[in-house]
């Protein structure tokens, strides 16, 4: 897509990679020629009407797209009840959570294993912190046939049995990481091991909008199929487009999916939610933008939970897909813009947004999405009657509720 | 002539040592080395999250930040380096974030105060070299580059354009301390490279051994071995450096009778 206004913050990023300081290309030497070959390989992909063409084909009969825009009558009246006179916005939510998988992860995978059959790679790896994305993964190798290696932090192995459970019923190998302290940037570090040692037949499926140029638009354009679905379910339904749109943040796929159709839209505010995790004074939070500061990681100039010495610190979110100590460098950019606005949420909010969802809608979303739910709420408040808020319900809850039981002191 | 220069300048091919800072007795270590015939040494930079290496320096990483190593102690430990050894070049090899974490100007500041010669960042490519590249330069501190089996004729020249001191040609596509490349391929490469370039070109990735290391300095103008003496620092604590002292003296002897 070229963009001609000059004053587009749909322009992003430059030839190099960069969303104004942040991004590029910040690899090893061994995979700077794969990642440059890559691009080139996904430039060629995007000017193929056939290429599109599959991925839509795919979008809709195998994932199960357009997903659909939900006006969230019940809990929109429950966020009335506790608002001043005249106040509460309408919540409409984007319904992703209804994809094939559960979650906004597999509109990414698609697009990136139709490119790694492309360019002929015949060995997919990928990293992943709660399984959601090593899970979509494994779900695309076994659509397309090829072998595919999950690398997962082994505290990660144990805490999300299930999904390990799913990935291996899928047909992938999971290699538990113990280096480092088994988390998810340790996979990611091990993945990146991996693919320097095997470049010539590996393709790396980024679970995120992070690393090097070009994953963060590559991901980002394979995710904005949330965005442009909601746009123009939004007009067709109400007329009009929403006065803000929310999504939550670890990495940032889903949010930048949500906001990048929107980001010229100057009336519709957009506000990211990060994770708080015990509260933003301490360390024990994930929130990258609010409480990190600009460095390099994985390939990308971006935020960062690090210390003085520019050591990387750890993440902690109840969320085990949001507990990353990094954030896609296009959100860094927009924060600095100010385009966007980020806010974040701590676990024990989360926990009572996903508690509200549930009875208001009959809906358990995952604790991801939850962060999202908490900032509706307490924006809907303040917002008037006739205002709409439209929200990224990005991934379902099923794979979070032996952690929500354990929050609850419910033994199940 | 610059240190570097100089080294590289004697008549046999320059052994190049590494050792990551903060892990075990590090001055002793590094006495041992210099002692055993390294010509250069590389001090690496501790990081969280050290992408491009193998478990044996990954996990010397891990032990020299458990016992809180900063970047004020390395900076110190090579101050005390270059005070014990005015002649040996001392090269900090490591990860970009640490080291720009206070700005680019800073690092190459403080580096030169404590007596650096060369700097190498794993993770900055010619592509982003404006990071921290010109910082060095400005403090004429060497930006020593890699090169890989990777980096084709295409991209060569961008790689070689801005390196100083000498070039890192990786032996391997892969990881450090792993497996290593057959002779064929080295040799290949680093003639396809001083084709190229005057810059002296050390090899490293999966060099272990004296025979390795004879082999490789039979074609290159320098050898890097590191994970087999972090190997040796792990396993031997305050009795390493007489372990590394046999060990380097023993590559020492490989790379001066290669040729």
């Amino acid at each position: 897509m070229t963009e001609t206004n000059p004053n587009s913050y749909r322009n992003q990023p430059d030839e190099r990679g960069h969303f104004g300081d942040f991004g590029g290309r910040y690899v090893a030497e061994t995979l700077m020629p794969l990642v440059l070959d890559l691009e080139r390989e996904y430039r060629k992909a995007q000017a193929d009407p056939e290429f599109q063409r599959e991925f839509d084909d795919l979008l809709e009969h195998y994932v199960g797209r357009p997903s659909p825009l939900y006006f969230a009558e019940r809990l929109t009246e429950a966020l009335r009840a506790g608002s001043p006179e005249g106040h509460g916005a309408q919540v409409w939510f984007k319904r992703d959570e209804l994809n094939h998988t559960g979650a906004h992860k597999i509109n990414n995978c698609i697009g990136q294993i139709l490119l790694a059959i492309r360019m002929g790679k015949t060995r997919i790896i990928a990293e992943t912190g709660a399984g959601q994305h090593g899970v979509a993964t494994a779900t695309v190798c076994a659509r397309f046939g090829l072998p595919c290696v999950i690398y997962m932090g082994a505290e990660d192995v144990r805490r999300q049995s299930p999904n390990v459970f799913r990935m291996k019923l899928l047909g992938a190998e999971i290699v538990p990481v113990t280096s480092g302290r088994g988390t998810l940037k340790d996979a990611m570090n091990e993945g990146l091991r991996d693919w320097v040692a095997n470049v010539h037949d590996t393709f790396y499926i980024i679970g995120t909008a992070a690393g090097p140029h070009p994953y963060p638009e590559m991901v980002r354009d394979f995710q904005s199929i949330i965005g442009k679905e909601a746009r123009a379910q939004m007009l067709e339904r109400i007329g009009r487009l929403p006065d803000l749109a929310v999504a939550c943040i670890g990495g940032g796929s889903n949010a930048l999916g949500l906001f990048h159709p929107f980001l010229d839209d100057a009336e519709v505010k957009l506000l990211g939610v990060e994770a708080a995790g015990h509260g933003l004074d301490g360390n024990e939070h994930a929130a990258s933008l609010l409480g990190g500061f600009p460095g390099v990681l994985h390939g990308n100039k971006t935020y960062l939970l690090q210390d003085e010495d520019g050591q990387i610190t750890e993440g902690h979110s109840i969320s085990a897909g949001l507990d990353y100590p990094g954030i896609g460098p296009e959100h860094a950019w927009l924060k600095d813009s100010g385009r966007v606005e980020y806010t974040a949420v701590t676990d024990d909010e989360a926990l009572e947004a996903f508690q509200l969802l549930c009875r208001t809608e009959g809906i358990i979303p995952a604790l991801e999405p939850s962060h999202a739910i908490s900032a509706v709420a307490k924006r809907a408040k303040e917002m008037p009657r006739d205002s709409i808020i439209l929200a990224n319900l990005c991934g379902r809850g099923d794979k979070d509720i032996f952690t929500v039981a354990e929050k609850l002191g419910v033994d199940i | 002539m610059t240190r570097l220069a100089s080294a590289f300048a004697k008549p046999h091919p320059a052994l190049v040592c590494f050792l990551t800072a903060g892990d075990g007795d590090t001055a002793a270590n590094l006495d041992a080395l210099v002692e055993g015939g390294a010509d250069v040494i590389e001090l690496g930079m501790p990081f969280t999250d050290p992408m491009a290496d193998g478990p044996a320096i990954q996990a010397a990483n891990i032990r020299s930040l458990g016992v809180g190593t900063t970047t004020a102690d390395v900076l110190a430990i090579a101050t005390a380096f270059r005070q014990r050894h005015p002649d040996v070049p001392l090269v900090l090899m490591g990860y970009a974030n640490p080291m720009i974490r206070r700005g680019p100007d800073w690092f190459a500041a403080a580096a030169k105060e404590a007596g650096i010669d060369g700097v190498i960042c794993v993770d900055i490519p010619p592509e982003e070299d404006d990071a921290l590249g010109p910082a060095l330069r400005a403090a004429e501190i060497a930006p020593i580059r890699l090169a890989t089996p990777t980096t084709d004729d295409k991209r060569l020249p961008a790689v070689i354009q801005g390196s100083e001191g000498f070039l890192y040609y990786v032996a391997v596509a892969g990881i450090t301390g792993m497996q290593q490349a057959a002779i064929e391929s080295i040799e290949a490469n680093v003639s396809r490279i001083k084709r190229s370039t005057d810059i002296p070109v050390a090899v490293g990735f999966g060099v272990r051994t004296p025979e390795q290391a004879s082999e490789i300095a039979r074609v290159a103008d320098g050898v890097v071995v590191g994970s087999a003496l972090v190997e040796l620092v792990a396993e031997h604590g305050d009795d390493a450096p007489a372990k590394l002292r046999t060990l380097a003296s023993s590559l020492a002897e490989a790379v001066r009778s290669a040729r």
